[in-house]
């Protein structure tokens, strides 16, 4: 197995070799890449679109279509993990046990299932491979949270001007929430974000994208042809797109943090979200 | 002699996405842990994303966002030469791809959960034998 991957893939290599031989040089101007579609793109898209950031202007309007359907890949993504993983039934033999420490001795103890702590606020609950983790970590981590959201704030409502969009900004909102799971434990955020508040969070990202598009659609135009919602925004038609290009970026941005959630929950818990990693 | 050094200076982009491409089919056919197998799936995503956004570079160009043009509106006319940008096409297909990598990333590792909750093992050719031997 290992000569016949050896060879298919040196094979591949050497067809790759002889086709690069015939590709542009690195950095050419006039590369055919550079010479049929593009130019269109970068000279037009101010006065078409009003967006100075071409790459926002050609992902979230001419290239709309395409980017609605990555959206609900990711959806999908998000949707297959959760049907994989998730299980709210155990097996017979499998009985759960909690774990619970003494703050004040550091004493761990074990509660089968069907037995319940007696009323103290001496103990926290744990995960059965608790380490004593450092103040300075959680720490940390606590005070950078906030700042990380609203660089994501930032990135997705900016994408306009500056680089950054809906896919950047939201995989930043998504990691400062996991960042905080990886701190504290998986409870922490499924106490704030609720598995089911995560799940239609996901579906609204995606329903904000294909809503626009068929909002234009019953305006009378295409779909996600952004002029046409140009009264209901209060804003001539230029603007009119610049204002649907950030619409919809901030779907795309809540569709792609809460799949990073929904994922990073489902994978490391297996599906049994009682703890994370 | 000086022919052949030049032409590969020339297109060093291209033998670095071959050479990432190549490790990453490898480890695809030929690994036997499925989690090493999910990894050169990665490396391979990642050899064409680079060679995606290396065929969008032009000399002597700024990145794809227009200068000059904050908060003047679109009244003003402003003189656009697409040699000064680079191509911003790549970058948006490689932008989703990216994410979309990630996501597909995930299935592929709930998928491994999953075997390996039904066979205790990620290695390929235990879980070949356990399958042969339930028939």
């Amino acid at each position: 197995m290992k000569i016949i991957g050896l060879i298919i893939s040196v094979l591949t290599g050497a067809m790759l070799v002889y086709a690069a031989a015939d590709f542009p040089a690195w950095s050419d101007p006039s590369s055919p890449a550079s010479t049929y579609l593009s130019p269109h793109f970068i000279e037009k898209t101010m006065e078409e679109t009003s967006v100075p950031n071409i790459v926002t202007a050609v992902l979230a309007d001419y290239r709309s279509f395409d980017t609605m359907f990555e959206t609900a890949v990711i959806f999908s993504a998000g949707l297959v993990c959760f049907f994989l993983l998730r299980t709210t039934r155990r097996k017979e033999s499998e009985t759960e046990t909690t774990h619970y420490r003494h703050t004040l001795t550091g004493v761990t103890i074990q509660i089968k299932e069907g037995h319940t702590l007696p009323p103290s606020d001496e103990f926290e609950r744990i995960d059965s491979l608790w380490t004593p983790s450092g103040l300075i970590i959680k720490t940390s981590c606590r005070l950078l949270v906030p700042f990380i959201q609203l660089f994501g704030l930032y990135v997705i409502a900016h994408g306009h001007y500056s680089p950054g969009g809906g896919f950047q900004g939201g995989v930043i909102l998504g990691a400062s929430i996991i960042m905080l799971a990886i701190s504290y434990d998986l409870r922490t955020i499924i106490e704030r974000i609720s598995e089911k508040m995560v799940a239609v969070l996901c579906a609204v990202g995606v329903l904000i994208f294909s809503g626009t598009g068929a909002l234009c659609l019953l305006l009378g135009v295409n779909f996600l042809d952004y002029n046409a919602l140009a009264p209901i925004l209060l804003v001539d038609p230029l603007t009119a797109r610049s204002h649907a290009i950030l619409i919809v970026e901030i779907g795309v941005g809540v569709a792609v943090m809460t799949t990073m959630i929904w994922l990073y929950c489902n994978l490391s818990s297996a599906g049994k979200y009682n703890q994370g990693l | 002699m000086t022919d052949l050094v030049s032409t590969i200076i020339a297109k060093y982009n291209y033998w670095i996405y071959i050479t990432l491409m190549m490790i990453g089919l490898y480890a695809m056919i030929a690994k036997n842990n499925l989690i090493k197998k999910i990894v050169g799936m990665s490396m391979f995503q990642t050899a064409i994303i680079l060679f995606y956004v290396s065929i969008g570079v032009k000399k002597g160009a700024t990145i794809p966002i227009l200068e000059y043009s904050h908060g003047h509106g679109h009244d003003t006319q402003l003189v656009v030469h697409a040699a000064d940008y680079v191509n911003p096409l790549p970058h948006v297909l490689m932008l989703t791809a990216i994410v979309v990598g990630v996501a597909t990333l995930g299935v592929a590792l709930a998928l491994s959960i999953r075997i390996y909750d039904r066979y205790n093992t990620l290695e390929e050719d235990e879980i070949l034998t356990q399958i042969r031997e339930e028939k």
